[in-house]
């Protein structure tokens, strides 16, 4: 790319609107914006239209039915004071929280083994891994909701096995949360595929090195392992944060719809989306929806660049100077 | 944002770079590998087993379904055409392939067009709108559904499934960020050859580059097939009438129907997971090094 540039003539330098406007009229730009219609006007119809009028909509009452009114601040201060917001938050936040750092850590183990196998065997692994990741989600739902069955469950057999009388994982509330992660851990083989590909990649004279120098196993996974990989690390991090801050409809499939499961009432499967969803299109509150809608932006904005900034500082790229 | 390769050392004997560790015998590899192997095994078997469990309880008369024996004592198929018979689930099937298709051609299509767009023009404001690109990447859906959900009815679509999959005419940031790695990875000289033999932009998009990149237009394709087929908040929205259930939102009505606090026919909830799980599982095995190599392309950083 550099080495056009002794080709090309030396322009006599220009203001900025002149260059701008010289810009527009080269042929080469109008085809480029033309390539990038489909999604400029996508944006401005399915992502920047509705931002604008979901942000409207929060402070209006309406129900699809009648007309929109004008409510102010209400439907934030309805927000600050609803019960099911705190649980719903409290709820999302410890899925969150929980999920992701212990599905990473497994799903590192699980790639740091791999890698150390190598060969054939190791893609044969990392195919059943996948599988359940293949599974739809709401056949996860529904599997899972069998799986954690209290009396007759697998996953309390398994338990039993070992001695332990396991929990009502599907309706004890106590126990609820828990039987979810639980679930969320079957499916982590996109997470083992991306950590695995950043192993594979790793190269192996660092550990060469590193074991001339004297590390131990622990050490070169620390110092040799972990920075090399740091990228895809936080790739997965960030992903599976908003993922989590999103879940829906796992939870949805196993505890709401038509089904009445006690558990409703509870609230103990009370996810934020669910909320959210339940809102807007059964009960109609469209306007209170908006206002958590943004609400959850207004999270998922936070999370992620805290991350970003945190990232900023363990995150090694390769070829890069800092 | 190019990537420095780390060139093996060449003067090395190829063989040389395999070399056991200082210090490990060989035995004591062998050992080693094989405990690895094993408990790896242990842990996918862990994995495994409750899709087996799946398969298993949907061929199962009624009141084994929670023995949580693996071989069936009883095989009943018959479960399947209670099923069939039941709901319209063979419809629902073809909906859902319907759906997908449709997502999926238009979502690659339209990416593959904006992401080459980035990849190859130099324009003013490139950077600032791919930066936009990104950031709607983070954007929670939940934040545009209701909205989008007003325009659609306003279109007199709200109870159609056109809404499960026509956003995807104007491209998807993901799928726009994957392909634009993809479009930049191409040698721009085979570019610009042709444009010297006089091909248009046009012709360049569609005769030199897609042609170039049919895997990685593949790996958009499958993965959102996938999306399409395993989406269900957008059906309950949208589908109101039975008929134009896809097969989540079906599921979802089996189980209601049939399972938690329906009539207790878990081995029927059991015969459409089981319907609904094979077709992706089917389509990842044929497209294998699609899927791996999508998903770990996701890792690497832009």
């Amino acid at each position: 790319m550099s080495a056009d540039v002794s080709t090309v003539p030396v322009a006599p330098p220009m203001s900025r609107g002149r260059r701008w406007r010289a810009a527009w009229r080269r042929p080469e730009t109008r085809w480029a914006y033309l390539f990038l219609l489909p999604w400029i006007l996508g944006f401005l119809v399915f992502t920047a239209g509705p931002m604008i009028a979901s942000l409207v909509l929060s402070f209006t009452d309406y129900d699809v039915i009648n007309a929109a009114t004008y409510v102010g601040g209400e439907n934030y201060q309805r927000m600050v004071e609803d019960p099911q917001v705190r649980t719903a938050l409290f709820n999302t936040l410890l899925y969150t929280v929980i999920h992701v750092p212990l599905s990473i850590a497994i799903a590192l183990a699980l790639a740091v083994l791999l890698n150390q196998i190598g060969g054939r065997f190791a893609g044969f692994f990392r195919t059943v891994f996948y599988l359940p990741a293949m599974t739809p989600t709401v056949a996860v739902g529904v599997l899972f909701l069998l799986l954690l069955n209290g009396q007759n469950g697998l996953v309390n057999a398994a338990l039993g096995v070992f001695g332990i009388d396991g929990p009502a994982w599907t309706t004890d509330p106590a126990w609820v949360r828990w039987g979810i992660i639980i679930m969320s851990l079957w499916t982590i083989g996109g997470t083992i595929v991306i950590l695995f590909a950043a192993l594979k990649n790793v190269p192996a004279d660092l550990y060469e090195a590193a074991r001339i120098d004297g590390a131990g196993a622990w050490r070169q996974f620390r110092e040799v392992t972990v920075p090399m990989i740091s990228g895809s690390l936080f790739f997965v991090i960030i992903v599976n944060t908003i993922a989590s801050l999103q879940m829906f409809t796992e939870v949805y499939t196993m505890f709401y719809g038509n089904a009445q499961s006690q558990l409703q009432a509870s609230d103990s499967a009370l996810f934020y989306v669910i909320y959210l969803f339940r809102q807007g299109f059964q009960f109609l509150e469209m306007g209170y929806a908006s206002a958590l809608a943004w609400g959850l932006f207004v999270i998922v904005l936070v999370v992620t660049l805290v991350q970003v900034k945190l990232g900023d500082r363990f995150v090694y790229y390769e070829g890069d100077d800092r | 944002m190019t990537m420095v390769q780390i060139e093996p050392a060449h003067e090395q004997p190829a063989g040389d770079r395999r070399r056991p560790p200082a210090g490990a015998s060989p035995a004591r590899r062998v050992i080693r590998t094989g405990f690895v192997v094993t408990a790896v095994a242990l842990v996918a078997a862990t994995f495994t087993y409750p899709l087996l469990w799946l398969v298993s309880a949907s061929l199962k008369p009624r009141y084994q379904v929670f023995d949580n024996v693996l071989v069936p004592r009883e095989v009943r198929p018959e479960n399947y055409t209670s099923l069939l018979d039941a709901v319209p689930f063979l419809t629902w099937f073809g909906n859902s392939m319907i759906v997908g298709v449709m997502a999926a051609v238009t979502v690659t299509l339209s990416s593959a067009l904006v992401a080459f767009g980035f990849a190859y023009f130099r324009f003013p404001g490139r950077n600032l709108l791919f930066l936009l690109v990104l950031g709607t990447m983070m954007l929670p859906a939940a934040v545009t559904m209701i909205p989008t959900f007003l325009i659609w009815q306003e279109f007199g679509l709200s109870q159609t499934q056109v809404p499960l999959w026509a956003h995807n005419v104007f491209a998807s940031a993901f799928y726009v960020f994957l392909l634009r790695q993809f479009f930049l990875s191409l040698p721009r000289d085979t570019f610009e050859a042709a444009r010297v033999d006089g091909c248009g932009y046009v012709g360049l998009f569609w005769r030199i580059a897609m042609p170039l990149c049919r895997p990685a237009l593949i790996v958009v394709f499958i993965f959102e097939f996938r999306a399409s087929w395993t989406d269900l908040i957008r059906p309950l929205i949208y589908l109101q009438d039975e008929a134009l259930y896809t097969l989540p939102r079906g599921l979802k009505a089996v189980l209601d129907a049939f399972g938690q606090g329906g009539e207790q026919q878990w081995e029927i909830v059991m015969a459409a997971s089981v319907l609904a799980t094979v077709p992706l599982i089917v389509l990842f095995f044929c497209a294998q090094r699609y899927f791996v190599e999508g998903i770990a392309t996701q890792g690497r950083k832009g």
